[in-house]
């Protein structure tokens, strides 16, 4: 599914992804863990294409195809799906508009017919109502209003309807209490598939009771280093990421 | 609803390039000598058959015009306009008696604006559910050249026509109401219309009619450096309602073309009219070369108690818009709206708002206004609220929000208020935002491109004023949004 190797990622003179290597098979959940700063948020938004972040060096492949080679709507379009840290607001546009709208554009690139009204409305009833979102919040602006966990769950509510291949989920639990956690970690466990693929990226281990990862890997400073199974998380939550700081200096 | 499916697809087939309408009609046309004398105004009034007081009043105007000096106060620039350099009218040769003699290359352009102008078409193409029509009277340069649904129209006793033909029928209206809301020296370019004016509509709804069907006009400019100069006049009469459209697209030119009309609107006791404005013209290519030029006079006259003027325009093109409906709130409890939505994108210019003057008691005003900014483009809001010192209990309240799509171009508000009754209330809210990265990678990521995430961020901010609009405009609206702000972003 995605193959990341030698990845080189900078914002201005900053270089912040420094040589990163990872692999995530077909179907599998792979967390990411690291202490601020250690390049987890760039390495969701360098793989999602957004402007601003510039690769100096290194591959991404996905499904084959090279990731990096694609504007940002065109890798939505293949499959990307990034659950924001923090979801943006647009005003005035209903978010029912807006989920239509990012479905129709993503059929459009792939060559698909637009789904019709109906069939939208049936689709958008028959998920909404698992994650706990209201007509009203289907009516309202984008986000606009919305509560910390309403934004999370909106965030989850895009995802089961665009069907990507690859879920980039960046610090979803961050803002939640722990009935929130529980009700997007419900959501996105709905989403695990053979096909599907997610990247979770958190700092508690606390996310990983309720979305149980196939691998985790820690981060720091630009790379990945160490790697290992669920239990990795819970080590972390007892002896913290300095150990691993200084393994990796 | 398949007629008006027709009429969306029609607009979509027509959106292909960028300024969709710029194709010139080959026709021959009459055309009255270059720049402007008594005699250019003389030979105006007699093309169009006008009696000899019609001829006075505009010869009384043309002589005001010689005195006035053009405005400078709005924030766009120029060249100076010689206004000895153009011509004040342009007509197709031999005017058309019905409609099977109007030249096969004018319904082709309209049939390219998705004007249905013959009758049985416009029956079959914008008739909707419920058995509503829309009559059409279609301005081509300066002279209608065929007005629809003017039988059933009759039959309700309202009178819409071109005000050429108003003038030689209907004398007593227009003498009465002519002037009466932009009096003939009102300022330079009303007084320049009131000279040279060449066609526009008349409507004139009795007492306690509800007029059957909306009304809406198209304006063209056609004709090389031709000034076009409509001047529209729409009574309401007691209790009743009238709802009127305006939808303007011009052929793409290199020379800027000078535009003045007049739009009076008169309401009488317990009426109340709609006017609505879809404004497309040429702006000008992208370097900023070319496009109208466009100075209008647009106001309405609240006169009865208890009437209402409600104005909602979306300004898309022009490369100049210097341009205020308002709205004169004499009779007690009288109501004046302005929704308004001004984009300007590459090198317009637009300085607009409007005036809500409240002069009688209880009087109240809205004015929602939005403007977009993109590309290298001023975009100005200037507004006048005042209250008489007569007008107790005025109430206004004005939400101004500017978004600005790049870094180089400029939003302005402008709000002047007066207030000489201790009573008035007056709110005015005004915001300036930017279309931020974040936003527009939010949409990116979601599959969108970044036209239509653009476009869907923009019809977002206006979403107030488009529900204003009846429906097949706010459709063709939505279109124009996204069409005038391609290429703004990256």
């Amino acid at each position: 599914m995605l193959e990341i190797r030698n990845l080189h990622a900078r914002i201005g003179e900053n270089e912040i992804l420094k040589g990163l290597d990872l692999t995530i098979p077909d179907g599998e959940v792979h967390a990411i863990m690291g202490p601020n700063g250690s390049g987890k948020s760039t390495l969701s938004y360098v793989l999602s294409g957004k402007p601003d972040y510039e690769v100096t060096d290194g591959s991404v492949s996905f499904d084959g195809a090279d990731l990096l080679a694609l504007d940002a709507d065109a890798r939505a379009a293949a499959g990307v799906f990034l659950a924001f840290q923090y979801p943006i607001e647009i005003p005035g546009v209903a978010n029912m508009t807006f989920l239509r709208a990012a479905m129709n554009a993503q059929r459009k690139a792939r060559g698909e017919e637009e789904i019709s009204t109906p069939d939208f409305l049936k689709l958008v009833r028959a998920k909404a109502p698992d994650l706990g979102i209201s007509q009203d919040m289907l009516r309202r602006g984008v986000n606009v209003g919305f509560s910390g966990g309403e934004k999370k769950r909106n965030e989850i509510l895009q995802m089961a309807l665009l069907e990507p291949k690859l879920c980039i989920l960046d610090e979803t639990d961050s803002g939640l209490d722990i009935d929130a956690l529980k009700v997007v970690a419900h959501g996105v466990n709905a989403l695990r598939s053979p096909k599907r693929s997610m990247l979770v990226i958190t700092h508690y281990q606390r996310l990983l009771d309720h979305i149980v990862p196939d691998v985790v890997h820690v981060m720091h400073k630009g790379r990945i280093v160490r790697s290992g199974g669920k239990e990795l998380a819970l080590e972390l939550e007892e002896s913290g990421y300095a150990a691993y700081a200084q393994d990796a200096a | 609803m398949p007629a008006v499916q027709e009429t969306v697809e029609r607009v979509r087939a027509i959106d292909v390039d960028q300024y969709k309408y710029g194709f010139v009609t080959d026709i021959e046309s009459e055309k009255a000598p270059k720049g402007l004398s008594e005699d250019t105004v003389r030979y105006i009034s007699a093309r169009k058959n006008e009696p000899e007081w019609m001829l006075e009043w505009r010869l009384d105007a043309y002589r005001r015009w010689l005195t006035m000096e053009e405005p400078t106060w709005a924030r766009v620039s120029y060249p100076k306009i010689d206004f000895q350099d153009y011509y004040y009218y342009s007509a197709p040769k031999a005017a058309p008696k019905s409609i099977d003699e109007i030249d096969p290359e004018i319904l082709k352009t309209y049939e390219k604006l998705g004007i249905p102008l013959r009758e049985r078409d416009a029956l079959l193409g914008i008739q909707r559910e419920g058995g509503s029509k829309v009559a059409v009277d279609a301005v081509f340069d300066s002279v209608s050249v065929a007005t629809t649904f003017k039988e059933e129209l009759a039959k309700a006793g309202v009178i819409f026509m071109p005000i050429s033909e108003a003038i030689r029928e209907h004398p007593e209206l227009v003498k009465k109401y002519l002037g009466s809301v932009v009096p003939v020296s009102d300022n330079f370019y009303a007084t320049l219309n009131s000279a040279v004016f060449s066609d526009g509509s008349f409507v004139y709804v009795p007492k306690g009619v509800r007029c059957p069907m909306e009304l809406s006009t198209y304006f063209r400019i056609n004709e090389r450096n031709t000034g076009q100069f409509e001047r529209t006049l729409i009574i309401a009469d007691e209790g009743a309602y009238v709802s009127y459209l305006e939808g303007c697209t011009a052929p793409q030119r290199d020379e800027n073309q000078l535009h003045a009309a007049v739009v009076e609107l008169v309401a009488m006791k317990d009426a109340e009219i709609k006017y609505s404005t879809v404004q497309n013209w040429y702006p000008g290519d992208k370097d900023g070369k070319g496009g109208i030029y466009n100075f209008v006079t647009k106001r309405g006259d609240c006169r009865g108690d208890n009437s209402k003027i409600s104005w909602t325009q979306v300004e898309t093109g022009s490369a100049i818009t210097w341009k205020y409906p308002s709205c004169i709130l004499r009779g007690d409890n009288s109501q004046g709206e302005f929704y308004s939505i001004a984009i300007s994108n590459g090198h317009q210019q637009v300085d607009s708002g409007t005036k809500m003057i409240h002069l009688g008691k209880n009087t109240s005003s809205r004015i929602i206004s939005k403007g977009i900014a993109a590309g290298h483009s001023d975009n100005t809001y200037r507004g006048l609220v005042s209250a008489h010192r007569k007008a107790t209990g005025a109430r206004n309240f004005t939400n101004c929000d500017s978004l600005l799509i790049g870094d180089l171009c400029g939003a302005h508000t402008v709000p002047y208020m007066e207030a000489k009754n201790a009573s008035a209330q007056f709110e005015h809210e005004a915001t300036t935002s930017k279309i931020s990265e974040d936003q527009l990678f939010y949409c990116l990521q979601r599959g969108l491109s970044q036209e239509e995430a653009v476009a869907l961020i923009v019809n977002g901010f206006v979403r107030d004023v488009l529900q204003q609009l009846p429906m097949e405009f706010a459709v063709e609206a939505q279109k124009l949004i996204a069409v005038s702000l391609e290429g703004s972003v990256g």
